[in-house]
């Protein structure tokens, strides 16, 4: 079983969210994930600027056999993507939780991060 | 409840990752896909592909069956374990399958069918062989092992007996070795030199064990399909069917119209069709920026009119790009549209196959990546 950090939140739809600088949201896709998906050779990332409600799909990652939509944690506004997966769609599967990050997120309410799911949860959901 | 290979509980103890398929349980992949497809590219993989059928047709007429049943014409096999690729139509020129057929004497041919089409083909053998006294006999006791790349006869032929091994060297491409239960033939589904050996189901799993110490890496589906895919090759149910004809699907080249007095299933209904013109055409398609082709995307002109539909797609490990098959209008050449996610993105229209031998086919990359 891969290791699951335990500073940061979980979504049922395996995405991780790690509070960044400023108030900022960090968001990726769970090693989990990424293994499940295997090889990925395409990363679409949304619009910076772009506002989202929670569960919107905002990006999607492709491997070889399919695409899968990944989906806004929390509502809010897109302040960063991760341009680097542009041509290295593969840190993805290499370093999920560090180097393959998606996208950083101003949440509309601070609070919604502590609604997300713990790691000992997200564990829990795997199992 | 899918069937299963004799290989599945080395799938298993390999920890591959099973998809259904066809009614089978069968392994996408055991690491990374990306692995395996350069695997055969460069070295040597192997893949289980005991899901397809092997059907051997025995009676003195089997070659005036054949040449009947299928569209390439078997007369043009000579020597005994001479194979050849051709498809099977019905009265419409729609393609029921695409096959591998084998010459082993006058009186015994063998087939190798799609698992997806097992069924249909069995009905439509078993419908028309009673004209010509021809026994069919279904071989589920065989297994089929692909094992495939530039390394891949060297490997293969060093857990052979001697006998076997001197025999599976000299062998050309489409030509078939045989011996008991055996039938080694150089042939493949992946664009690289190798062999498909056909062996009875207990042989199969000794064999996996061997040619796995000797370094060939097993593969899945899913690089089977970006091989194929890459090396040019047309998937049965989705770049062909029995709603289009070899002529609309890249295969004319499979349809022996000489002799023009052989009669075969659906030789009128072609015929016609070459008369009139045909309206589409099956080509390869490439885009030059980071994405994925799929099957059922649309395929647009410069105008913005539809023009047809990607039939398979993926991205090309070794061209690294993203490529695809599409069946379009014939009066477009050279460039497309492809509507990915609302996004109009320009294809290049290009001859496949893209790979062959681990090398990406000129042209391929177009003009200003030429190296």
């Amino acid at each position: 079983m891969s290791n699951i950090p335990s500073d940061r939140r979980f979504t049922e739809s395996h995405e991780w969210v790690a509070k960044a600088e400023d108030g900022v949201l960090r968001v990726g896709i769970t090693d989990h994930a990424q293994s499940k998906l295997g090889d990925l050779v395409f990363v679409e990332l949304p619009e910076v600027g772009s506002s989202l409600n929670a569960g919107d799909a905002c990006a999607v990652v492709e491997s070889v056999k399919a695409a899968s939509d990944i989906y806004a944690p929390v509502a809010g506004e897109i302040v960063s993507v991760n341009e680097s997966l542009a041509d290295a769609p593969d840190a993805v599967n290499n370093d999920a939780y560090g180097e393959g990050w998606l996208f950083t997120i101003r949440p509309s309410n601070e609070g919604d991060f502590d609604g997300l799911m713990s790691a000992d949860d997200y564990s829990a959901n795997l199992d | 409840m899918s069937r299963t290979t004799p290989l599945f509980q080395e799938h298993q103890q390999l920890g591959a990752q099973m998809v259904e398929f066809a009614g089978w349980d069968m392994p996408i992949r055991y690491d990374s896909l990306m692995d395996e497809h350069h695997a055969v590219r460069n070295s040597a993989g192997m893949f289980d592909v005991s899901h397809m059928a092997v059907v051997d047709l025995h009676g003195e007429r089997c070659r005036d069956f054949l040449r009947y049943l299928l569209a390439n014409d078997v007369a043009k096999l000579k020597q005994t374990g001479r194979a050849m690729y051709t498809c099977m139509l019905n009265e419409a020129g729609g393609i029921i399958d695409d096959l591998i057929v084998y010459y082993f004497s006058d009186d015994w041919y063998r087939l190798v069918v799609n698992a997806g089409t097992r069924d249909g083909d069995l009905a439509w053998i078993n419908q028309h062989a009673p004209s010509f006294d021809v026994a069919v006999k279904e071989r589920s006791d065989l297994a089929i092992l692909a094992v495939q790349g530039p390394d891949a006869i060297t490997h293969l032929t060093s857990v052979l007996s001697r006998t076997a091994a001197a025999a599976v060297k000299e062998l050309k491409p489409f030509q078939a070795w045989h011996e008991d239960h055996w039938a080694i033939a150089r042939t493949g589904y992946t664009g690289e030199d190798g062999c498909e050996v056909i062996v009875a189901a207990d042989d199969v799993v000794p064999l996996w064990r061997e040619l796995l110490n000797k370094g060939v890496r097993p593969c899945g589906l899913g690089a089977r399909d970006t091989l194929r895919l890459e090396a040019g090759m047309n998937l049965y149910g989705q770049d062909m069917d029995t709603e289009t004809t070899p002529l609309v699907s890249a295969l004319g080249w499979t349809v022996a119209w000489d002799p023009e007095d052989r009669d075969f299933i659906g030789r009128a209904a072609l015929a016609q069709q070459r008369a009139a013109g045909t309206t589409h055409k099956l080509v390869g398609l490439i885009l030059d920026q980071r994405s994925v082709l799929r099957s059922g995307q649309e395929v647009q002109n410069s105008d913005g009119e539809v023009i047809g539909t990607i039939t398979s797609g993926t991205f090309g490990p070794t061209v690294q790009r993203p490529i695809g098959f599409a069946r379009i209008r014939k009066d477009v050449t050279e460039e497309c549209v492809v509507n990915i996610r609302g996004k109009a993105l320009k294809a290049r229209i290009v001859k496949a196959p893209f790979v062959r031998q681990g090398k990406v086919m000129p042209g391929i990359l177009g003009e200003d990546n030429a190296s």
